[in-house]
């Protein structure tokens, strides 16, 4: 178990911006294994972005970094072990040693992630010169390489082509060459299908898994969608408002879900068999965090909201070894509350829907 | 990681302990109503974000006292803006002319030395003095800053009415009509506004109106740019194809849905254009082209500071304040409008 | 993309033709005397126009004026100015004047408004944004004409470190107090836009991906930064061209230069309206407009790959003209 290649530890960072200071990461401890996949799960602006490109060391520059560390584990082509806390360095030292070497990064938008004005093949063989000390004639054979491994065709002819000239999954198909060519041994994904059609979408997760099966790597997901959650990952941090409010592995939190705000999410997921004509919805919004919030975040937009949960913010409780939770329904002196009806016969069909593709398998 | 001079922000540890009865559920609390975002009305939004905004505030202050000061600044005397002020000298009958004075404000010199002035214009006061002809300057500069709003009165004018819907007439029918119209603006932009005055003073009277036609021949073009560009976005959006399929005609489209949600762009948009007008009114009368005497305009109290620059340097910084004041202003009032109307969120 | 450039060029031909012809129009037929009626009588004027072909069908004259332009270079004589000397005698060293000045202050205003834009951007909120931002006020809300008014006062007159008036034979030094008091809307200009696209593109998300593949400092700044944040400027240099050839007025009139800004003035307010004048540097000044836009907008396809390579059709919307839709691009 000892292996953790990536603990994020109590992070707290606040953004300074003309309406005032913004505090976005409010306490997040999050933890990897060795060649796990693990999901960040959370509506738009809950802050999961953030945390990873504070992970990356490519955070804007008006945030500030209250507290916390971020611990990354790896090993040098020597054999010797390294553990450095990744906020205690400076941008170049990242820049120089974790940066497309160890760690790597895709974006949400493949749209916009590539430079324009370069073409794909110098964008790929940038790194490999960097960091592998490659000529450009070695960096050009494995570019081509790595075009050919992603599912590109014709991969000679592309490496001279400019981004514009291919299609979205083609460019996110780049992106993800570019983020292994230094064989990494972390990889975040920001939302990596969300901009594509859905039918590359499945394309893009398999690829991705694949190449984490070949090459070892460890995966993040950031996500709003529990469907790519379900497909990929292996361990799920729900976030919200700028903290981790519930951990667990894939099944626990699936079908034991603990806290509301995940009640809500799975509830809010499409599904071709609810009774319901209309899809649910969480109500309201995520908290402006230009505000300090006062108690638990999630509050004023749950239905099951105690009284205490206004006046103190509710700690972890653990249920599990690996499952855990923020929310005071968890403390013995909580009134007993279930999760709604129509979610418990939602995971009771979900749970054999599960059953019949492992019997398939 | 982050910049050394940002300072890490320290919140408060909430130290209540709760207690058994705080564990009942919260009936009371209403989770339909999004307290967010609802009751935050667009302008009502804007009019904060507006006033919140130092800049934009200073720039509004400062146009409405220059426009305070421009209509009853040069009725606060009796000079006149054209009158030359004289007196008659009791000793030898002689006029004489207040030519060419420094600021001379009886008041104050009796402030500050106890005594009254003991010059033949011991009664008059010229808060910036007089010109080379013996006319009141603060007089002058106030009349002068007139002719400066009327300038931005009458862009407001061409940009709303020439530019506006010239931009968006041809944003809306796209298509023949608007690559007609979309070569007339090329070639209408191709012309510079010098060669259009240049070609007007062949037929026109020099004076103010030159200057507004040159202006409505030429200022309605950026507008009609914008309204045309926003007319081409809000045109694919889903509710405007709604209200067509309603039955909607064109003109209900274009000034009931259309418009109120270009409003915006256009008006920042008008912002700007007023300090170019200004300017371009300014520079006309500058270099003779614009108002003629014994009119003046800021432009061309600039000038005449100009020509006796030398001799009598402090005649140049009344119009020159002026002017650099409202461009200024007009200027952060722009700034603030485009802020207000678009906010964006600084990037996390 | 070669198509594309001769299209460009075709229809800049056409619009400078269109524009001669509204000019001519305009000049022509427009109430209003060429000639100085108080002192001339009727049978004199009558005697003067039929000279000069005034009283031939409009196109006839349009058509002569166009043959003796092409054929001989010539725009007529002026009616008042240099006692009626030939304009193409006087244009050239008018233009030669005006055209050194104006290069210099472009080229010195564009280079430093670059220097400080891309200083400020990698310094953001410490001095030179500051004075990046301090500038670019100054610099739109004080038109130039006073900075060249209060330079010449106090370093000519106050100081006597430079010559008050411009002075051909004394070219460089004298050159130096009209061609810095141009520059300083070209360097605002040029230094805000610089600073404001290369912050916008710091920010992008490839930039991101470039710093998450490990690319800092020199190299991701002119990798990656520069290159897509230097080519939209090449729009916002059609603009300043264009206020150049206003300033030039006010420059040439405050420091005496013998330029096309003073000669068109003189032509203007002069005693009688000179309108060969008016015409032939209307035709020279739009011409020249449309020129160095058609060139940028070469420029400009040549250095974007996403227009170079994809040929003509996806033309990027240009902004040009005022302040407004400088900014409007600066915000986009």
């Amino acid at each position: 178990m000892a292996d953790k290649i990536l603990e994020i530890k109590n992070l707290d960072i606040t953004f300074t911006t003309t309406a005032g200071p913004v505090h976005a990461i409010r306490g997040v401890n999050i933890d990897l294994e060795r060649g796990e996949t693990v999901a960040v799960v959370g509506e738009s602006g809950s802050g999961k972005s953030v945390v990873m490109k504070t992970a990356m060391g490519i955070l804007a520059g008006n945030a500030v970094i209250n507290k916390g560390e971020i611990i990354f584990r790896y090993k040098e082509d020597d054999g010797s072990t390294h553990e450095v806390d990744i906020l205690k360095k400076d941008k170049k030292w990242i820049r120089k040693n974790i940066n497309g070497r160890k760690v790597s990064m895709i974006f949400q938008d493949p749209m916009t992630s590539l430079d324009p004005t370069m073409t794909i093949g110098k964008q790929l063989m940038e790194g490999m010169i960097m960091h592998m000390g490659l000529n450009r004639q070695q960096a050009a054979e494995r570019a081509v390489h790595l075009l050919d491994e992603v599912g590109i065709t014709d991969p000679a002819k592309r490496m001279k082509q400019y981004p514009h000239q291919l299609s979205g999954g083609m460019r996110q198909r780049v992106v993800i060459a570019i983020a292994i060519s230094c064989n990494p041994d972390l990889l975040i994904c920001d939302e990596p299908t969300t901009a594509l059609d859905v039918t590359i979408q499945a394309k893009i997760l398999e690829l991705i898994k694949r190449l984490q099966a070949d090459h070892g790597i460890s995966v993040i997901y950031i996500t709003h969608d529990l469907g790519v959650v379900a497909k990929v990952a292996d361990y799920v941090n729900v976030m919200y408002a700028g903290k981790i409010v519930e951990v667990g592995n894939i099944e626990e939190i699936f079908y034991d879900p603990k806290h509301p705000y995940t009640w809500g999410l799975l509830s809010a997921m499409p599904d071709l068999e609810t009774d319901d004509s209309r899809l649910y919805t969480i109500p309201g919004s995520p908290p402006n965090l230009l505000h300090e919030v006062k108690g638990d975040a999630f509050a004023p937009r749950n239905q099951f909201a105690l009284k205490v949960d206004s006046l103190v913010e509710p700690p972890m409780f653990k249920v599990s070894e690996t499952h855990s939770a923020a929310t005071w329904l968890l403390d013995p002196r909580a009134p007993k509350v279930e999760m709604p009806e129509e979610l418990k016969k939602r995971i009771v069909r979900m749970l054999k829907e599960a059953k019949q593709d492992a019997g398939e398998l | 990681m982050s910049k050394k001079k940002n300072a890490a922000f320290s919140y408060e540890e909430n130290t209540y302990v709760p207690t058994a009865e705080d564990f009942v559920l919260d009936l009371n609390q209403d989770i339909t109503t999004d307290r967010n975002y609802a009751s935050q009305g667009f302008w009502k939004g804007v009019f904060t974000r507006f006033f919140k905004n130092a800049r934009a505030v200073i720039g509004l202050v400062i146009i409405v006292l220059i426009i305070i000061f421009a209509l009853i600044g040069p009725g606060l005397n009796h000079y006149g803006y054209s009158n030359i002020v004289s007196v008659v000298d009791e000793e030898t009958g002689k006029e004489i002319t207040a030519r060419s004075m420094p600021p001379h404000i009886p008041a104050l010199h009796k402030l500050f030395t106890g005594e009254d002035y003991d010059d033949l214009f011991a009664e008059h006061t010229f808060i910036f003095g007089t010109d080379s002809m013996g006319r009141d300057l603060w007089t002058r500069v106030w009349y002068g800053a007139r002719v400066s709003l009327l300038i931005a009165f009458v862009t407001i004018f061409i940009d709303m009415i020439v530019g506006m819907s010239f931009g968006l007439i041809s944003g809306f029918f796209g298509g023949m009509a608007d690559n007609i119209m979309q070569r007339f603006v090329e070639i209408a932009n191709s012309i510079p506004r010098l060669v259009i005055v240049g070609v007007l003073a062949t037929f026109m009277t020099k004076g103010i109106g030159l200057v507004i036609v040159a202006l409505l021949l030429t200022e309605w073009i950026g507008m009609s740019k914008i309204a045309r560009a926003e007319m081409f976005k809000i045109k694919g959006q889903e509710y405007i194809m709604a209200s067509r399929t309603l039955g909607a005609g064109n003109a209900r489209i274009i000034f009931k849905d259309v418009l109120p949600n270009t409003i915006g762009p256009i008006i920042t948009q008008m912002m700007f254009s007023i300090p170019t007008a200004i300017f371009t009114e300014a520079f006309l009368s500058f270099v003779g082209v614009g108002i003629m005497l014994p009119q003046c305009s800021v432009g061309s109290l600039i000038e005449d500071g100009f020509n006796n620059i030398t001799t009598l340097p402090y005649q140049i910084l009344p119009p020159i304040l002026v002017l650099a004041f409202l461009m200024l202003a007009f200027n952060f009032v722009g700034d603030g409008l485009r802020e207000a109307l678009a906010p964006r969120i600084e990037d996390m | 993309m070669g198509r594309y450039i001769i299209k460009r060029v075709i229809m800049a031909v056409v619009t400078l033709f269109i524009i001669t012809f509204l000019l001519f129009l305009l000049v022509r037929i427009m109430p209003g005397n060429p000639f100085p009626s108080e002192r001339m009588s009727d049978e004199a004027i009558a005697k003067k126009r039929a000279e000069m072909g005034l009283d031939d069908p409009i196109l006839v004259q349009f058509g002569n004026y166009i043959a003796q332009i092409v054929k001989s270079g010539s725009f007529g004589k002026g009616s008042s100015l240099y006692n009626g000397a030939p304009i193409s005698s006087v244009l050239p060293k008018a233009m030669g004047n005006s055209f050194r000045i104006g290069g210099i202050a472009i080229c010195f205003g564009v280079f430093m408004g670059l220097v400080l834009g891309i200083a400020a951007a990698l310094n953001r909120g410490k001095f030179w944004d500051v004075f990046c931002t301090v500038l670019s006020i100054v610099g739109v809300c004080i038109p130039s004409y006073v900075f060249m008014i209060f330079l010449q006062y106090f370093f000519a007159y106050k100081v006597t470190i430079f010559p008050f008036y411009f002075n051909n034979r004394n070219f460089l030094i004298s050159a130096i107090m009209p061609a810095l008091s141009l520059s300083l809307f070209s360097m605002s200009t040029v230094a805000r836009f610089t600073r404001n696209e290369m912050v916008e593109v710091m920010d992008s998300d490839y930039v991101l991906l470039a710093e998450s593949k490990g690319m800092y400092g020199t190299k991701l700044t002119t990798r990656h930064v520069l290159r897509n944040a230097l080519i939209p400027i090449v729009t916002v240099i059609a603009p300043l061209i264009v206020d150049l050839l206003t300033g030039a007025l006010v420059v040439e009139k405050i420091y005496g230069i013998n330029g096309i800004g003073k000669l068109m003035v003189d032509a203007i307010t002069g005693e009688g309206i000179d309108y060969n004048y008016v015409l032939a540097l209307g035709i020279l000044y739009s011409a020249l407009y449309i020129g160095i836009m058609l060139v940028l907008d070469i420029v400009y396809c040549l250095l974007d790959p996403r227009i170079r390579v994809a040929g003509n059709k996806k033309k990027k919307k240009k902004e040009t003209g005022t302040p407004a839709a400088r900014e409007e691009a600066v915000q986009a």
